[in-house]
């Protein structure tokens, strides 16, 4: 039989529902087929959603933030590094052994024998050498780890030497505490590049700086393939790497900005892993058995710093009392749920000598007591620079509530991040809330920062958090400088604790939480490594 | 058939010279008021440029090392005249976000947000102009009056709200669209940019499965994006026809027995057309310009995002290099629109 299309019949059978219903039925049928199975990642590819808009630069000898020592722990290797279940334990990276003198001024590394960078090159001493001259020399800002130990542009050809083609020498100006100096070297700046690599792509005598900007020359598991800043980041599985092949051909860092994003991503399985969610979102993850939440201790603490050009915060007994009005425990159960934990040194747990005590807590009464004594019973009125993100937004506003009952009117003055930044920098704030993460695992890197001044001048040549809050104290700086020539570990650590506990009764810096890094991911990912610091976060051993 | 008398050949190419002039100075003195502002606005913002490239953690040694190098210590006047003789040879800088120069980043940007913008004006004049059409036709009718919720909908609902609905709904209820990004993330950096834009650079690469999802993936952004120009188109369209169907020839060319589909669409919307078109080209302007929430919404990298980023970063080279495709795509397309003009309106000619 032969079918003649009719209009006319086709018009009255539209008409009826019947067809009608069919009609609609088969578009949305169709809507479903068009769109075939989701495809899930593929079985080995790592893919994960990263806030990654910091990474200004791949170049080890400028990395210093979270996202970019993260990426750089993965595609480059360095002499040594430390066990992230116990960081008191160093062990072999390049190096196979490394020796100190007993004077504690000379340090002498074994190179490794056998180890090629992705590019085919053989590394040697002359690479060591040149990656810690480099640092040094280009004088980046990760430059000061090294360059603490007396290094600088006109003696680095006498102080990191090369004595055979698998021995490196290197003499510090002091006879530090030697853990300071080795755990220096376990930190992004201790990477080790392709010298021939990079010195081919010098321009103008930059030490091959503005191509390794956005180029690879390394040995490590992962090789760079591409980054595209805010963008991606792209690795791939290094064939020439020396130790255990990494178990996963490639691994995607894609930036997504918004928790929400992250997760849905997640929820569907277009993502493994998603790196910056919210306790909000968190918590809604945790009865989806598809998906598991890997957690660890972060160095990054959570502070006030209350500027002492500021009249009423440089009374001793205001700082105190503020420090009695801030809502730890309220807020380390609410909005901070699993993303922080009440911590009040200003080193870190996990560090040697980390103070655990919490001597604070919300008390109103005892700080009208103390605002009483300095006649400030009506209270004053404050600024605080916050920038508008999470958590710190949120822990302003508990801030602002608490302070209320004692009278303090705190206004918050929201900003960009850089802009809060801006302003702390050049000590115009009254209070700045910030956060603070240590560069490298040893406890000099906050004492640094938080408990020594040497100049407490406008024109200071050395501007730590202590001068940008104009903290001025001669005495606590000879104390951190002490601590860090001492070579018995616990008289060393002994002298943090007592440090601490002063700072954390007189100092300027109200110390609230300490990080936790929090990792939403697929069920079947396995072994993704999370140290007590970003640039100990491997991959080389994840599965899925 | 003009009226007016044939002018002498040279009269009237001196007069097109003239004219050519005139536009000519007109462009330089427009980029030129455009870099003044933006330059002075980049140097006032409570943000250190330098911090953007040392970070918060480099010594005063080093962030003055930096601050020497992007020509900081310089004079005011000084600094925008080096920037001005840098534009004029070409070179828009380096952006100190990404480490390229500016003018690569750019044209890395702009094909994802030209994509969305391209799909999102044809989706918005071919609804919107044919609803606001119906709508004015029936006039105080149900179907004007739900036309008119869809219009007002699209004038008052945030898009970053509406735009993670969309994905709520389409993407993680029913599955039939994809996610955030361009592509799947797993396809990305597949395929090397040629163009630029992606619809054309993996058909060019053979991946197929890459452009129908990149095809996919355009679907939800240039439809929430297209639906917001629609509203806005119909409710232009609807009031420029308003008032030409109360126009006298109107009613004459009905009482002539003309036919009433050719009234609308040949007489009024004849007469739309030249507003029409300023409107279609201002809304594909700022389409252009990149929507930085449905960008961000999106994990969609294009022009809003990156000038974001980099105004947020006092990435002043980015921000100035933005600014100027940003006037050159309205000029461009006021210009464009001008000469459409004189198509559809003989007197313009």
């Amino acid at each position: 039989m032969r079918f003649r299309f009719d209009p006319l019949i086709f018009k009255q059978a539209l008409k009826e529902k019947r067809v009608k219903k069919l009609f609609l039925f088969v578009f949305v049928l169709s809507l479903f087929v068009i769109q075939t199975a989701q495809a899930s990642t593929p079985k080995d590819t790592l893919v994960m959603a990263f806030n990654i808009d910091e990474i200004i630069s791949l170049d080890p000898a400028e990395i210093l933030e979270f996202a970019s020592a993260e990426c750089a722990a993965n595609a480059y290797d360095r002499m040594i590094n430390y066990n992230v279940d116990n960081v008191s334990e160093i062990y072999p990276g390049i190096a196979e052994s490394w020796e100190t003198s007993d004077d504690g001024l000379t340090y002498t590394f074994k190179i490794r024998n056998g180890v090629t960078f992705a590019s085919g090159n053989r590394l040697s001493a002359d690479d060591v050498v040149f990656s810690l001259r480099r640092v040094v020399l280009l004088d980046k800002s990760p430059a000061f780890i090294l360059t603490q130990f007396g290094f600088t542009p006109e003696n680095v050809n006498k102080t990191i030497t090369k004595v055979d083609d698998y021995t490196v020498k290197i003499i510090v100006d002091k006879a530090y505490a030697p853990s300071f100096f080795l755990y220096c070297l376990t930190s992004t700046a201790g990477s080790v590049v392709d010298k021939k690599e990079v010195m081919a792509h010098e321009k103008d005598g930059d030490l091959g700086y503005g191509w390794l900007k956005t180029g690879y020359a390394g040995s490590g598991p992962y090789k760079l393939r591409t980054w595209k800043a805010s963008e991606i980041i792209i690795l791939d599985a290094n064939k020439n790497y020396w130790g255990d092949a990494p178990k996963l051909k490639r691994v995607i860092i894609r930036h997504i900005v918004g928790s929400a994003s992250q997760r849905m991503l997640l929820e569907k399985g277009d993502i493994d892993m998603a790196r910056n969610l919210t306790a909000d979102d968190l918590k809604s993850l945790e009865s989806n058995k598809d998906i598991k939440i890997q957690k660890r201790a972060k160095g990054r603490i959570y502070y006030l710093g209350l500027n002492q050009k500021n009249k009423y915060l440089k009374i001793p007994e205001v700082r105190q009392a503020l420090k009695y009005l801030i809502d730890y425990k309220g807020m380390e159960q609410a909005f901070l749920r699993g993303k922080a934990t009440l911590h009040q040194a200003f080193l870190p747990t996990g560090f040697l000598g980390a103070l655990e005590e919490t001597p604070f807590s919300l008390d109103i009464e005892k700080a009208k007591t103390l605002l009483k004594k300095v006649g400030l019973e009506n209270g004053f009125s404050v600024a605080m620079d916050t920038r508008s993100a999470e958590p710190v937004n949120s822990m302003a506003l508990s801030i602002q509530s608490t302070f209320a009952k004692a009278g303090i009117k705190l206004e918050i003055i929201p900003g960009d991040g850089k802009q809060t930044l801006t302003k702390y920098r050049a000590r115009r704030h009254d209070i700045y809330i910030g956060d603070w993460g240590p560069d490298y695992m040893d406890p000099h890197t906050n004492a640094d920062t938080f408990a020594r001044n040497p100049d407490n001048s406008d024109d200071a040549k050395f501007k730590p958090l202590a001068w940008r809050n104009a903290w001025n104290i001669p005495e606590m700086t000879r104390k951190a400088d002490a601590a860090v020539l001492e070579r018995d570990t616990a008289k060393r650590a002994q002298m943090y604790l007592d440090l601490q506990r002063e700072h954390q009764m007189v100092s300027p810096f109200i110390v609230m939480f300490q990080d936790i890094e929090v990792v939403a991911e697929r069920a079947n990912v396995k072994n993704f490594i999370l140290g007590p610091s970003f640039d100990s976060n491997f991959y080389k051993y994840t599965t899925k | 058939m003009s009226f007016r008398p044939e002018l002498p050949t040279r009269t009237r190419l001196i007069k097109t010279l003239k004219q050519t002039v005139r536009i000519l100075v007109m462009l330089a003195t427009t980029f030129l008021g455009l870099l003044v502002i933006t330059f002075l606005i980049g140097r006032v913002v409570p943000i250190d440029p330098v911090l953007a490239v040392v970070g918060d953690k480099a010594s005063p040694q080093v962030y003055e090392n930096a601050r020497i190098a992007m020509g900081l210590n310089l004079p005011l006047w000084k600094q925008f005249l080096i920037y001005i003789g840098n534009v004029v040879t070409g070179d828009f800088g380096t952006s100190v976000l990404t480490a390229n120069p500016v003018i690569d980043d750019i044209l890395r940007v702009f094909p994802a947000t030209f994509e969305l913008a391209v799909t999102a004006t044809v989706i918005g004049i071919v609804l919107g102009i044919p609803l606001g059409i119906l709508s004015a036709v029936k006039q105080g009718s149900f179907w004007d009056h739900v036309i008119r919720v869809i219009g007002l909908f699209g004038h008052s609902l945030p898009i970053f709200w509406l735009g993670l609905m969309g994905l709520m709904f389409f993407y993680v209820r029913l599955d039939l669209l994809p996610g955030p990004g361009r592509v799947d993330i797993f396809y990305e950096g597949i395929v090397t940019p040629v163009t630029g834009f992606l619809m054309i650079d993996s058909i060019v690469a053979g991946e197929w499965e890459i452009f129908r999802n990149a095809v996919y993936h355009l679907i939800l952004p240039a439809s929430l994006l297209g639906y917001y120009s629609m509203a806005y188109l119909l409710r232009m369209t609807r009031s420029f026809m308003i008032e030409q169907l109360g126009q006298e020839y109107i009613l004459t060319a009905r009482v002539k027995g003309v036919k009433e589909w050719k009234v609308i669409w040949g007489h009024a919307l004849g007469n739309c057309a030249i507003p029409l078109i300023t409107v279609i080209a201002l809304s594909f302007g700022t389409l252009l310009e990149g929507s930085v929430l449905t960008e961000t919404v999106f994990a969609w990298p294009g022009l809003g995002l990156y000038l974001t980023n980099s105004l947020l970063n006092a990435d002043m080279n980015a921000v100035l290099g933005c600014t100027i495709v940003v006037g050159a795509i309205f000029l461009g397309v006021n210009l464009f629109s001008d000469f459409l003009y004189k198509v559809v309106d003989p007197r313009a000619r």
